[in-house]
């Protein structure tokens, strides 16, 4: 393997997951900005617009939307971490 | 742990680059020789030299494998090992290695090599993750391109508080070469989780806390001797009590790594003493899972918990080392830990005399922990090099001057009972009417440190010891 420059080894036991843990569910939407995370598989898109309409009349302040370059793999981390530093919440999108 | 070796054909083969005025210079010579039985590889430009279709070693495997250090070097290879090699360009050695005669006759006799690529200082520590840490087995995590490293190593809950470097394999592979033992190496269990811990992970968080390889040995001695059952790492983790664990280093390894047991010896600016003792406790964190708030319950703690190791000053000082006098041999590297806090300073800068200042370190240990406490609290007396020479003077050695502390140390018992003196905290009745001493036998450890310039010495105070608490333990650093 060769070296990455954003990569490093964990220093911990790995008994936990190396993800960064989940906040606590928000009591409600006011104020807040959601990401819609697209998996993009056929039609997830059409049934995401339908969710934005909806987080809209919920009240959110925002909702961006997002989208994995392949559903086959993980999001790229550069793409986790983007939704991290936009939004208060995600919600992600499974279609079929 | 390092990738395969590259497999050469039998005869001889030649390592060159084009950036070598040497190999350039003997490139007809190489152009000549080329055919069956005489393979080159090229370091940097497979068209070099034009026309012998030489292998193309860019990714220079081919020269890290083989520990090629210059180039030209010529190889001899029998049954596919190395039977023979020489560098650089000397004709005579050249006709003597090939068997033949008429080498190069327009060429100077003698041209020295240049450096290999392969152990080119710029591009070591990539060659050596890359063919080397192939081993590691921790997991790797990602960063992305526009995340601070620093910040996501603090939202992942590795630090201390203050700044790690990020153990990335080329600096963990670095660390290792600090070690002649295997990263997966088992190396301790480490408390509170009770986790194997192997020489890799010492070597990330040795990183992480500032290290450099040749530290390792201490860190790896000290985690070993810090998660001994006598010296209870998890019991001083959770307490609600001041104390982390204290690293002293005697030895030779002192001056080999520049430690400093000089000016401000126990404070802050000397990167061994910074980071070994910061690793310990970074493994501790990391590996173990030990953390403030969660098993680590210290009511205040201490400053010094962020990591604290400093070596003895065994020069000059009237004392034998503390290491010698807790059984390892002298000259033998060795850490002795202990649990403790502080430090406390005396203040003495009128005794002249051995017995006056002898009375001036019993009358400020009694205070260690509480006045009326005794035996269950061992203590640590660090000398400052002026009181030491006040030892000295009056030929005072270890022997005499734990002696005579343990005399002044002995205390009438009446006076430590609960509510003696006005004050709750003491002894139960029943002791009442003994003489008790301050210490338990071998409970006051005394070493030597610090600047030449100060009448002063410091008492490091421990915790509870024996099987309730800790025990001093010294381990020789293997």
């Amino acid at each position: 393997m060769t070296t990455n420059g954003n990569s490093v080894l964990d220093p911990t036991s790995e008994r936990e997951v190396a993800e960064r843990a989940l906040l606590d569910r928000p009591a409600t939407l006011d104020g807040k900005v959601v990401g819609l995370l697209d998996i993009t598989k056929p039609r997830g898109d059409i049934f995401l617009d339908r969710v934005e309409a909806g987080l809209r009349d919920r009240g959110a302040a925002d909702v961006l939307r997002f989208a994995k370059p392949t559903y086959t793999k993980p999001a790229p981390v550069d793409l986790r971490h983007e939704i991290a530093t936009k939004c208060d919440l995600i919600i992600e999108a499974l279609a079929d | 742990m390092t990738t395969a070796r590259p497999a050469l054909p039998d005869g001889i083969v030649a390592i060159v680059k084009r950036d070598c005025p040497t190999c350039v210079l003997v490139e007809p010579v190489l152009q000549g020789l080329a055919g069956d039985g005489f393979v080159v590889w090229s370091q940097d430009d497979p068209s070099f030299p034009s026309g012998v279709g030489a292998g193309d070693d860019s990714d220079l495997s081919v020269s890290y494998h083989w520990d090629i250090e210059t180039v030209p070097t010529l190889l001899r290879i029998e049954d596919g090992e190395e039977t023979d090699r020489i560098v650089g360009w000397q004709r005579d050695d050249w006709e003597r290695f090939l068997r033949v005669d008429g080498l190069g006759p327009d060429l100077p006799d003698w041209r020295p090599g240049c450096g290999s690529l392969s152990v080119d200082p710029s591009r070591a520590d990539e060659l050596r993750a890359r063919f080397s840490a192939s081993g590691l087995r921790s997991r790797r995590i990602d960063f992305a391109a526009l995340e601070d490293e620093f910040e996501a190593m603090y939202d992942r809950g590795w630090s201390d508080g203050l700044p790690v470097i990020p153990p990335t394999e080329a600096r963990v592979a670095r660390m290792l070469e600090g070690t002649d033992r295997s990263p997966d190496d088992v190396v301790t269990v480490v408390p509170p989780d009770l986790v194997e811990c192997t020489v890799e992970k010492v070597a990330v968080n040795a990183v992480m806390a500032g290290c450099l390889p040749e530290y390792l040995p201490v860190v790896l001695t000290a985690l070993e001797a810090a998660c001994t059952t006598e010296f209870n790492m998890h019991g001083l983790l959770a307490t609600t009590f001041f104390s982390g664990p204290i690293i002293v280093v005697n030895g030779p390894v002192r001056q080999r790594i520049g430690m400093n047991d000089g000016v401000n010896a126990l404070g802050q600016g000397n990167r061994a003493n910074a980071t070994i003792g910061r690793a310990l406790q970074l493994v501790i964190r990391n590996v173990g899972g030990g953390k403030p708030g969660g098993v680590d319950r210290a009511t205040m703690g201490s400053p010094g918990k962020l990591g604290w190791c400093f070596p003895e000053q065994e020069e000059g000082s009237p004392l034998s080392p503390l290491s010698v006098s807790r059984g390892v041999d002298p000259g033998v590297d060795a850490v002795t830990l202990f649990a403790g806090h502080g430090p406390q300073s005396i203040i003495d800068q009128k005794s002249r005399t051995a017995e006056s200042l002898a009375r001036t370190f019993a009358a400020c240990l009694r205070s260690v922990a509480h006045p009326k406490l005794c035996i269950k609290i061992d203590a640590m007396l660090v000398i400052s090099p002026e009181h030491g020479r006040v030892l000295a003077d009056d030929g005072w050695d270890r022997s005499r001057l734990e002696g005579r502390l343990a005399e002044l140390l002995t205390l009438d018992s009446d006076e430590l009972i609960a509510h003696a003196d006005g004050i709750a905290e003491g002894l139960p009745e029943g002791f009442a009417g003994m003489e008790l001493p301050k210490f338990r036998d071998g409970g006051l450890l005394i070493c030597h440190a610090g600047g030449g310039a100060g009448l002063f010495s410091a008492i490091i105070g421990g915790w509870v010891n024996g099987e309730e608490g800790s025990d001093p333990v010294t381990r020789e650093i293997s």
